[in-house]
């Protein structure tokens, strides 16, 4: 016996589910604007000059920001240097050799370093190198940004290394292997792709940090000789000329915005797919 | 004990091999380096705690609970209160989560109980690049698009729809805690919406069928059904996005208008703790200036940590109890 379902029932199921098709839109719809715009105004404003010519100084027309992306660079290098092998090394040990209490107590921590705001690891970094050394650093942005590198390497490694099959770990014991000579030549480099796009990733998420690197980096109209002077960066400039008045500075910032997300972007969606590809995924 | 204290213990040990010769053997060495830098992420967040704590002694030693409700911000005269950027977070955070729930609740279902798997993948996947936008180009975004579009079409609708309002009213120059409010609500729907999206997917399908089964419409049983199944769950999922909205300092910083006040009207510029902390700490000097951003720094901490222990807590339970 079939029950009818009344009007009313059925208007109203239609009306929600297509208003949250249309809110589903509206979302993705955000991100293509996004994408759009800053191409559009990117582009525009995006010369050969951008990537090989120093700031202007104030009122002066023109100049680029190469200082900014080499400094960009080295402070992710120092990040990288200090946070991947940190968290690399604890998600080993979270993975293959902790007890079950410790690994919930440390899973946690992690967790809750994840959520710690930036802003805060700022301040942080600044009291722990700035102030001692008596002046802004590059070093002083790359810990910052470390710290911040330091709960994404240990979950992406331990969540690599757990979907890693044990049959694998048994064979190399069976062989005489270490159990340490079985994670380093074994189990890690069954992991390998995954883990690197962990890192990517990773990478990604720092790469566009600015507040923990306005009073650590500090910024820099120059060139920054070494690891221990103030570096420019490029998203810290991309918050300088947004807010300063002039409109030229304005179109660098574009420029400067479009070249940061489509590296944060290209970085983020090839990342993405070979963990999509990899091995781990089909097992998890 | 400098000799084998007992048979086993020398048997268990071959005499050729002493403790360096078992380091160079790799096991003892990588389970002890991977201790290490295990007990150094917790020595990290002590540091952090430790760091915080003592250096806003000063200001906890001066000023006392005064600087919680106290309003004053006189650098110059030594006063330092932080009522209006416990406000002005407060305000933008609510009003962020105030648009960005319903939106990611209803994306979520979309995504959840009715797009095909790969359009949801797809979806998913493109709305998680939304959260990979660093946050000073939401900020570069706010200023130039944002800003002008609130002042042309949204300020004069909410003028005359609801300008009875007190939080409509008075003058709007741009930037403002509405403005902040909105950029951040773009900033955390994609939290909510990829963890709800997965607390939604976890519900058994059996729970789905009953209610279908029984004559419920598709929207009956998402509402009735999966959605309460769901709700710790969700509810994780907004706490997640209100810690990362309390947090969030560079959009905000650029849209919010640093004016250290408290004003009723949403559309006045108001200040946020990490935006204070952002465009003063580099600057500020003296030791109680220094320790009152720093204190801020803390309270701003505390409160994330404890709002994301609590969304933690509660995934967990929804994602254990569907296990």
């Amino acid at each position: 016996m079939m029950m009818e379902i009344s009007r009313g029932r059925r208007i109203v199921n239609v009306v929600m589910l297509s208003l949250s098709g249309v809110c589903t839109l509206l979302v993705v719809g955000v991100l293509f604007f996004i994408l759009g715009y800053l191409f559009l105004h990117g582009i525009k404003s995006l010369n050969w000059a951008f990537f090989t010519q120093l700031p202007k100084p104030s009122g002066e027309i023109g100049g680029g920001m190469a200082n900014a992306i080499v400094g960009s660079g080295k402070v992710l290098l120092l990040a990288t240097l200090i946070g991947v092998p940190v968290g690399f090394l604890a998600g080993v040990f979270l993975a293959e050799y902790s007890g079950k209490t410790f690994a919930f107590m440390v899973r946690y921590t992690v967790d809750l370093l994840n959520g710690v705001p930036s802003i805060v690891v700022g301040i942080v970094a600044y009291a722990l190198v700035v102030r001692p050394m008596k002046h802004f650093s590059a070093l002083a942005g790359g810990v910052a940004l470390g710290i911040m590198m330091i709960p994404i390497a240990v979950r992406t490694t331990e969540e690599f290394l757990r979907a890693v099959p044990n049959s694998l770990r048994e064979g190399a014991m069976a062989l005489g292997a270490t159990k340490a000579k079985t994670i380093f030549t074994v189990v890690v480099p069954a992991a390998i792709s995954g883990l690197a796009s962990g890192m990517m990733l990773n990478l990604a998420r720092v790469a566009g940090e600015t507040a923990p690197l306005l009073f650590t980096a500090l910024g820099n109209m120059f060139w920054s000789r070494g690891w221990l002077q103030p570096i420019a960066t490029l998203p810290v400039m991309i918050y300088n000329y947004a807010i300063a008045p002039e409109e030229d500075l304005h179109q660098q910032a574009w420029a400067a915005g479009f070249v940061l997300l489509t590296l944060v972007l290209v970085i983020n969606i090839t990342a993405r797919m070979i963990i999509a590809r990899g091995p781990a995924s089909s097992r998890r | 004990m400098a000799t084998p204290s007992s048979i086993t213990d020398a048997l268990r040990r071959p005499a050729d091999r002493s403790f360096i010769g078992r380091l160079g053997g790799g096991n003892e060495i990588a389970y002890l380096i991977t201790l290490i830098a295990t007990v150094s992420i917790l020595a990290i967040v002590g540091l952090i705690v430790a760091e915080l704590w003592t250096n806003s002694q000063p200001t906890v030693k001066t000023f006392g609970w005064h600087f919680l409700h106290t309003s004053t911000w006189d650098p110059n005269g030594g006063i330092f209160g932080a009522l209006p950027f416990i406000y002005g977070t407060c305000v933008t955070s609510f009003l962020a989560l105030l648009i960005a729930i319903p939106l990611g609740v209803a994306s979520a279902i979309f995504l959840a109980e009715m797009a095909p798997p790969k359009i949801s993948n797809l979806l998913t996947f493109l709305i998680e690049l939304l959260a990979a936008v660093p946050s000073v180009i939401y900020g570069l975004l706010g200023i130039f698009i944002l800003l002008p579009m609130i002042r042309e079409y949204l300020v004069p609708l909410l003028r005359t729809t609801l300008g009875f309002l007190p939080i409509f009213r008075g003058p709007f120059y741009g930037v403002s805690l509405l403005s902040a409010g909105l950029v951040l609500s773009v900033m955390v729907v994609p939290f909510i919406v990829s963890v709800s999206r997965e607390v939604l997917l976890a519900v058994p399908v059996e729970q789905r069928e009953a209610a279908l089964a029984l004559g419920a419409t598709k929207w009956e049983t998402t509402w009735q059904i999966v959605l309460p199944y769901a709700s710790t769950g969700i509810v994780g999922s907004v706490f997640l996005s209100l810690a990362r909205a309390l947090g969030e300092t560079m959009a905000v910083t650029m849209v919010i208008g640093n004016t250290p006040a408290i004003a009723a009207s949403l559309f006045s510029p108001g200040y946020s703790i990490a935006a204070v902390i952002a465009n003063e700490f580099a600057e500020a000097s003296g030791q109680l200036y220094v320790s009152s951003l720093i204190f801020l720094g803390l309270v701003l901490f505390g409160l994330t940590i404890v709002i994301n222990a609590g969304a933690r807590i509660l995934i967990l339970t929804t994602s254990q109890r569907n296990a």
